[in-house]
């Protein structure tokens, strides 16, 4: 095996993809090769570092340099000075705003602040190895864990230790993982499936798209795991098509897999037999809901079943099955090697271990994050997520996606478990947290979310069919200034009943980030309604732009008015036809002295 | 034997049964579009929701399985307030012209709106719209009624195994159509009219050539007369005119018919139809009485056995006969005829 002096990692995640981090590996393997160091500097290309927000990253080890913004010409700098010289390039280092200045330069991943306020347990592996590469994951302890759990347990062990864990579903509903295996494996039955729920949809979350990308590996384990656990020998991979980059690696991480005798008959040599197969979403969100997924994995159309009964009695097939999401499975090595008291220590009495949030919306460091659950959302938001850009006031992170709700200032120092955060009227969600500003109006993030959901129903039932509609045609018109009050108590009734009598997850949660956003800022809906005003200025069909006395006569915004709306003389103070005026917002950003205003 | 309490009484069932199961059989009503007994449950409707102690939210009864000790409430304020807002929420998305709608009397969204008092004007917005298909001679495809309960699809999957319908698009636009939208006569419909027959609004209705409303007609309980399965089926009369035909849930045909059976009634006054029988006098049929049609039948049998051999006669029975009828008709071959020159059209 050949040593190499240098190791270049190049986040090949989907966000760095985007901004062409391909292209920057390709530099690098090119200018390496011409330099004659091929021998001693590997280019690798690892999964999501998890600070989206600085992409494209590379990290040069040894020393560890942080390189992010990175633009395809920087790669020469980086080899001819630090490669080839030894000579950090300081000016193509990340700057850790949020260390003191003297460290503010990032001369070493390990002691950024972004990270070093995290702990990686399920994303353990991303950033640091290549997915593609299966001996680079067994180095990192690979299949570790199924080899114990083969050789050294009986399945009733490996359930006894998933329980004792408190391991929790991560995908949104949080039932405990262990139970759920018990429940399957308690099921009698020749044929039973594990299926791994990949199909994530939430606007803004993309934890378990980073898992797949960064340590595909670590989902077969897991899922072998768990077949072992529960009696299974086939496991499906739901996985939406819309995640490319992910379906390619673990495509490749489940051949190799098969090709290392890891996948496939007598795995390590016993009795135990699994194999894997990946199922392609076509893009509807309710399948992420399990009872559409397994219909969708069967070949049906992706709708909704009833429960009972549930999938550990009835799921693939009408055989047991245990469905988790690919989160949820990325612990579960962990806790078979470190041992479920291990994991068990962190986290709060009734939600355990560590959780992947996807950080969003107004704030400086957007990108994943992987925290101990019990973390103050204050902590997150200020320290991790680095606070909300422009110096603007934070007004509610909204958790949970469709499903979830606001949470406001007055709740930051709420430590984050399951139950917190159900009590504040939203959820955990499979962990998207979107952070809002005073720019954010909240009518409009409610409509935002339901215009959601309502193109996402799968049309089933009546309540979230028809009810999610009338609750966004109910939003649209408060959005236009043609809201009545009773239209408020018109949205609460429906909320209630959509919500209580719903056919699934979806309907049943979607009204919550209307009812979350009532609870919290019923002002805001009664000055739309009544007052005809959007305080945040979001709200098109209630602004009017007004031009103040700041404004020197300097005619650019009469130029640039699409409608011809704007009167005024050269030096004279201009005024806008309030009737005219389409709310284009052109003259407001055309204008140098900030004369013009919405209110 | 478990036990249930319902509505504050407690009774003792056999399980395995949903809890609309129980609760039907212990004489309550419990509202159901999209529940049939002969089709596995979907749950899409809504309207069976019953609130069950210790539940998260409502439960549908129609899906859920009765369990031992369950305690179930099957018209609490907000069990009949999400009825409610299911109907008012079919109401935004169904025209309201009961006036003029055929089904107006055997419409179970009109029976359910009376009973709740429903404000069928509750919310106004986006309708879908679409054109009535016509296509098929026997009955049209009204999706503006259609409330999307999934009847036909199922009774078309499950009990006719035809698969000529299925859902299309999605969401607020999810709507019953024909593979590729082309028209129900280009798909592989045969016609028999299930979805018609379980179709619990205005959607799914027959061609009828009479204009009746439902509550002047009478029904009339008989059997099918076009084979010999015996199914069970409903006369719909006016006037002593047959206007339509439902199936009749009964053994034989579990509430199915083909499509002779539903839609083939019209012979029944056609003014082509024999009603006596004819003989032919001096080149012309004529229409005699039973009697002298028998006697001269008879007598011709009698002449031709006599004269060539009993084995030269041949009987043949039309399926249209029911068993009764089969029998005797080799009863007459064999012991009155003589010959076991039998044969019967459903061997071919």
């Amino acid at each position: 095996m050949s040593l190499f002096r240098s190791h270049v990692l190049i986040c090949g995640g989907t966000g760095c993809t985007s901004s062409s981090s391909d292209k920057i590996e390709e530099r690098f393997k090119e200018l390496v090769a011409e330099q004659g160091l091929d021998q001693e500097v590997m280019v690798v290309r690892t999964g999501c570092f998890g600070l989206c927000e600085e992409g494209p990253i590379c990290i040069v080890h040894p020393e560890g340099s942080f390189y992010s913004r990175v633009k395809i010409e920087d790669v020469d700098t980086i080899v001819s000075e630090h490669l080839m010289k030894g000579r950090v390039v300081t000016s193509l280092l990340y700057r850790d705003k949020l260390a003191p200045p003297e460290h503010q330069l990032a001369t070493s991943f390990s002691e950024v602040t972004f990270y070093k306020m995290q702990h990686r347990v399920a994303l353990k592996n991303c950033g640091v190895i290549n997915p593609e590469v299966i001996e680079e994951y067994i180095a990192y302890d690979g299949y570790k864990a199924l080899g114990k759990v083969l050789t050294e347990m009986q399945p009733a062990d490996v359930l006894d230790a998933v329980k004792k864990s408190g391991l929790r579903g991560r995908g949104g509903g949080g039932f405990p993982t262990g139970i759920k295996w018990e429940f399957a494996a308690k099921t009698e039955g020749p044929i039973k499936y594990i299926g791994c729920n990949a199909d994530e949809g939430d606007p803004g979350a993309f934890m378990d798209r980073s898992i797949l990308e960064g340590d595909p590996h670590c989902l077969i384990e897991a899922m072998a795991i768990a077949g072992y656990a529960t009696g299974a020998e086939k496991g499906y991979v739901y996985i939406r098509a819309e995640y490319p980059i992910a379906v390619k690696r673990l495509k490749i991480a489940i051949e190799q897999a098969k090709e290392h005798g890891l996948l496939g008959r007598n795995i390590f040599g016993t009795d135990f037999s699994f194999d894997m197969e990946i199922r392609l979403g076509a893009g509807a969100f309710v399948c992420g809901e399990e009872t559409a997924l397994i219909a969708s994995i069967e070949g049906e159309r992706g709708m909704p079943r009833p429960k009972p009964p549930f999938p550990a009695h009835k799921g693939i097939f009408g055989k047991p099955t245990v469905i988790n999401n690919v989160e949820t499975f990325a612990n579960v090595p962990q806790i078979i090697l470190k041992g479920p008291e291990w994991y068990a220590s962190m986290g709060t009495e009734k939600s355990k271990g560590t959780k992947v949030f996807a950080l969003g919306g107004k704030i400086n460091n957007s990108g994943l994050i992987e925290i101990e659950m019990g973390t103050k959302l204050r902590h997150v938001i200020e320290d991790i997520g680095g606070g909300i850009p422009k110096g603007k006031k934070f007004k509610a992170v909204q958790t949970g996606g469709p499903s979830g709700g606001c949470i406001t200032a007055d709740h930051l120092d709420i430590p984050i478990d399951y139950d917190n955060l159900i009590s504040l009227g939203s959820m955990m969600g499979s962990g998207g947290m979107i952070v809002m500003d005073e720019d954010n109006c909240m009518v409009d993030i409610a409509r935002f979310f339901l215009d959601f959901t309502v193109d996402e129903s799968c049309g089933k039932c009546v309540p979230c069919r028809e009810g999610t509609r009338r609750m966004l045609e109910i939003l649209d018109r408060i959005t236009e200034g043609k809201g009545e009050m009773e239209d408020i108590d018109k949205l609460e009734r429906l909320a209630k009943n959509i919500k209580s009598s719903s056919l699934c997850g979806l309907g049943q949660t979607a009204p919550n980030p209307v009812l979350s956003t009532l609870r919290y800022f019923r002002t805001e809906y009664e000055a739309h309604i009544v007052g005809k005003t959007c305080p945040a200025g979001v709200c098109q069909a209630l602004l009017t732009y007004v031009i103040t006395d700041a404004c020197k006569g300097c005619t650019l915004c009469k130029k640039v008015c699409p409608v011809g709306c704007i009167t005024g003389e050269v030096k004279g103070l201009h005024h806008i036809d309030p009737d005219a005026c389409i709310k284009c917002g052109a003259c407001m950003s055309k204008c140098p002295f900030n004369a013009i205003i919405k209110k | 034997m478990a036990q249930v309490t319902l509505n504050g009484n407690t009774i003792h069932v056999d399980l395995p049964k949903t809890i609309l199961q129980v609760a039907e059989e212990a004489g309550l009503f419990v509202p159901t579009f999209c529940n049939d007994k002969r089709l596995v449950p979907n749950g899409a409707c809504r309207m069976c929701v019953v609130e069950v102690e210790g539940a998260r939210s409502l439960v549908a009864s129609c899906t859920t399985p009765a369990a031992d000790g369950m305690v179930i409430n099957t018209e609490t304020p907000a069990v009949i307030d999400a009825r409610k807002s299911v109907l008012e929420l079919i109401w935004a998305n169904h025209p309201n012209d009961c006036v003029v709608c055929d089904k107006a009397g055997q419409c179970k969204l009109q029976d359910y709106t009376y009973r709740y008092e429903v404000d069928i004007d509750a919310f106004k917005g986006a309708k879908r719209v679409s054109e009535v298909d016509q296509s098929n001679k026997f009955f049209y495809n009204d999706q503006n009624k259609c409330i999307l309960c999934g009847k036909c699809v199922r009774v078309c999957d499950e009990l006719q195994n035809t698969s000529a319908i299925g859902f299309s698009e999605r969401g607020f636009h999810t709507h019953i159509t024909h593979p590729f939208e082309e028209g129900m006569d280009k798909s592989v419909c045969v016609s028999c009219g299930n979805c018609v027959s379980v179709c619990p609004v205005g959607a799914l209705m027959p061609k009828s050539k009479e204009r009746f409303r439902n509550w002047e007609a009478k029904k009339v309980q008989t059997t099918c007369s076009y084979c010999g399965v015996g199914c069970q089926m409903n006369l719909i009369v006016k006037d002593n005119k047959v206007v339509d035909v439902e199936p009749v849930n009964d053994h034989s045909n579990m509430g199915l018919l083909c499509v002779k059976g539903k839609f083939g009634y019209s012979f029944i006054d056609h003014p082509d139809r024999l009603r006596k029988p004819m003989l032919k006098k001096h080149g012309v049929l004529t229409e005699v009485e039973w009697d002298e049609a028998l006697d001269f039948v008879a007598g011709k049998i009698k002449q031709t056995r006599d004269v060539y051999g009993a084995d030269t006669l041949a009987g043949l029975v039309s399926a249209r006969c029911t068993n009764e009828e089969n029998y005797l008709m080799q009863k007459l071959f064999r012991a009155g005829v003589g010959t076991n020159n039998l044969d019967h059209c459903a061997r071919l």
